[in-house]
């Protein structure tokens, strides 16, 4: 085998068999033969486009916080939150464990996932590699799996749900937003690392 | 034996002398004998030919899981608090309680992301450790398959705990009425933690390691 025949290929994550890499086309999703893990799925990777989700996503991410998310009426009386007044709750409320789980996997995750794919991407739009591109890209594939912003939505329902028994309850705009920053970060969670490591390695070539 | 025409037609990793970097996927050779400390020349991860000491590391987290699983479950999560009463909820009586107020399909969903979603994390991690320990072939696409179910759904049970969370937050109204969270969340949510870095540090390729397709 030639050294250039090394990138023509693919190895699954899951199994350990090795694949031809080969063009995708729209839509197309290429599965592992052998065990039927996704090797890789058509990602037109316009930094552009994908430059304006994130940088829309930020904005509503910011609101996300910022807004409360759910008041409560009682006897005339109202209590609202944000996702920050629940973090600051669980921490005074000796749970504090819950608050640094939920700070890191509804705050500082997703901020640091938006940031740096932003950051690599206005590069990568400049045919440039980004200064710290490897440390960014290595934190990126880390904390992958430890964002939870589309659970939280659905936590947030059902606290609305329970709480109906016993308050007047309103949804405010904070659950919009959250609502709408997990269809944003669904759509940038499938962009293919891969094709960001490759446009580097073409670069440095 | 049936194994023998269970031939892999596909080339395997090993087959061909090659190594997959486990963070950046780079496609390397593999490199010489004992030189197991080979770092993947694009991205500077260790390269590992399967995830180092998985069955130690995968059994510890998932006993560590389990024994964080049981206060999880027996004690209760979440303290409501009102003019004349105190009552003290566990996860099931959480699920209980939604389901009696007419919710039925959220009563559903806490008690699958809760409830089961643990406990089939931790029956399809001890089966999937036994069967890979034994180098069997038996239901190779199946295994594989509940691994990535065990992956994708695993998150999902930290509903139960973002819920406390923002109940504890909101109803804040002294004397009047209260939520406070009681210790059972914090073990959840430390099981949730656990079971994941479990199916994270098992690795699905030796759910191929089968005997036949080594020698
Ligand atoms: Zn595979
Ligand atoms: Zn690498």
């Amino acid at each position: 085998m030639s050294t250039t025949s090394l990138e023509a290929l693919q190895i699954c994550e899951e199994c350990d068999t090795v694949h031809r890499r080969r063009a995708m086309t729209r839509g197309e999703v290429g599965k592992c033969a052998c065990c039927g893990a996704t090797l890789e799925h058509f990602h037109s990777l316009n930094p552009n486009t994908m430059l304006a989700l994130v940088f829309t996503a930020f904005i509503v991410f910011v609101q996300a916080n910022l807004w409360p998310i759910v008041t409560l009426g009682l006897n005339g009386r109202h209590s609202s939150t944000t996702l920050w007044g629940a973090i600051i709750t669980m921490w005074q409320s000796s749970a504090q464990v819950i608050a640094v789980l939920a700070a890191a996997t509804l705050f500082f995750f997703p901020l640091v996932k938006m940031l740096s794919i932003g950051w690599l991407l206005w590069f990568a739009r400049q045919r440039r590699c980004a200064p710290g591109f490897v440390p960014i890209m290595v934190t990126l594939h880390y904390i992958g799996p430890w964002t939870m912003s589309e659970v939280f939505v659905l936590g947030a329902l059902v606290a609305i749900v329970k709480a109906k028994v016993y308050f007047d309850v309103v949804a405010d705009p904070g659950i919009y937003a959250y609502a709408v920053l997990t269809v944003l970060i669904t759509i940038f969670a499938r962009v293919d690392m891969r094709e960001l490591w490759d446009m580097r390695m073409k670069d440095s070539a | 034996m049936s194994g023998a025409e269970k031939v892999h037609v596909l080339p395997r990793a090993a087959d061909l002398g090659l190594i997959g970097c486990h963070v950046c996927r780079l496609v390397c050779r593999q490199p010489p004998e004992d030189a197991d400390d080979m770092a993947c020349p694009r991205c500077g991860s260790a390269l590992h030919r399967r995830k180092p000491a998985t069955y130690t590391r995968t059994w510890a987290l998932l006993l560590a899981a389990f024994m964080m699983y049981l206060p999880a479950n027996f004690l209760p999560i979440m303290r409501t608090a009102s003019l004349n009463d105190v009552d003290d909820n566990t996860i099931l009586s959480g699920v209980k309680e939604l389901w009696i107020n007419g919710s039925a399909d959220l009563a559903i969903i806490v008690f699958v992301a809760s409830i089961m979603v643990p406990m089939l994390k931790f029956l399809v991690l001890v089966t999937l450790l036994i069967s890979s320990h034994m180098r069997t072939d038996w239901a190779q696409p199946q295994r594989a398959r509940l691994y990535r179910l065990v992956e994708f759904i695993g998150y999902w049970s930290m509903l139960d705990v973002f819920v406390v969370a923002l109940l504890s937050a909101l109803v804040r109204f002294n004397v009047l009425s209260r939520v406070e969270p009681l210790p059972g969340v914090i073990f959840f949510g430390l099981t949730v933690v656990l079971t994941m870095l479990a199916s994270m540090s098992f690795d699905p390729r030796l759910i191929w390691d089968s005997r036949d397709s080594d020698d």
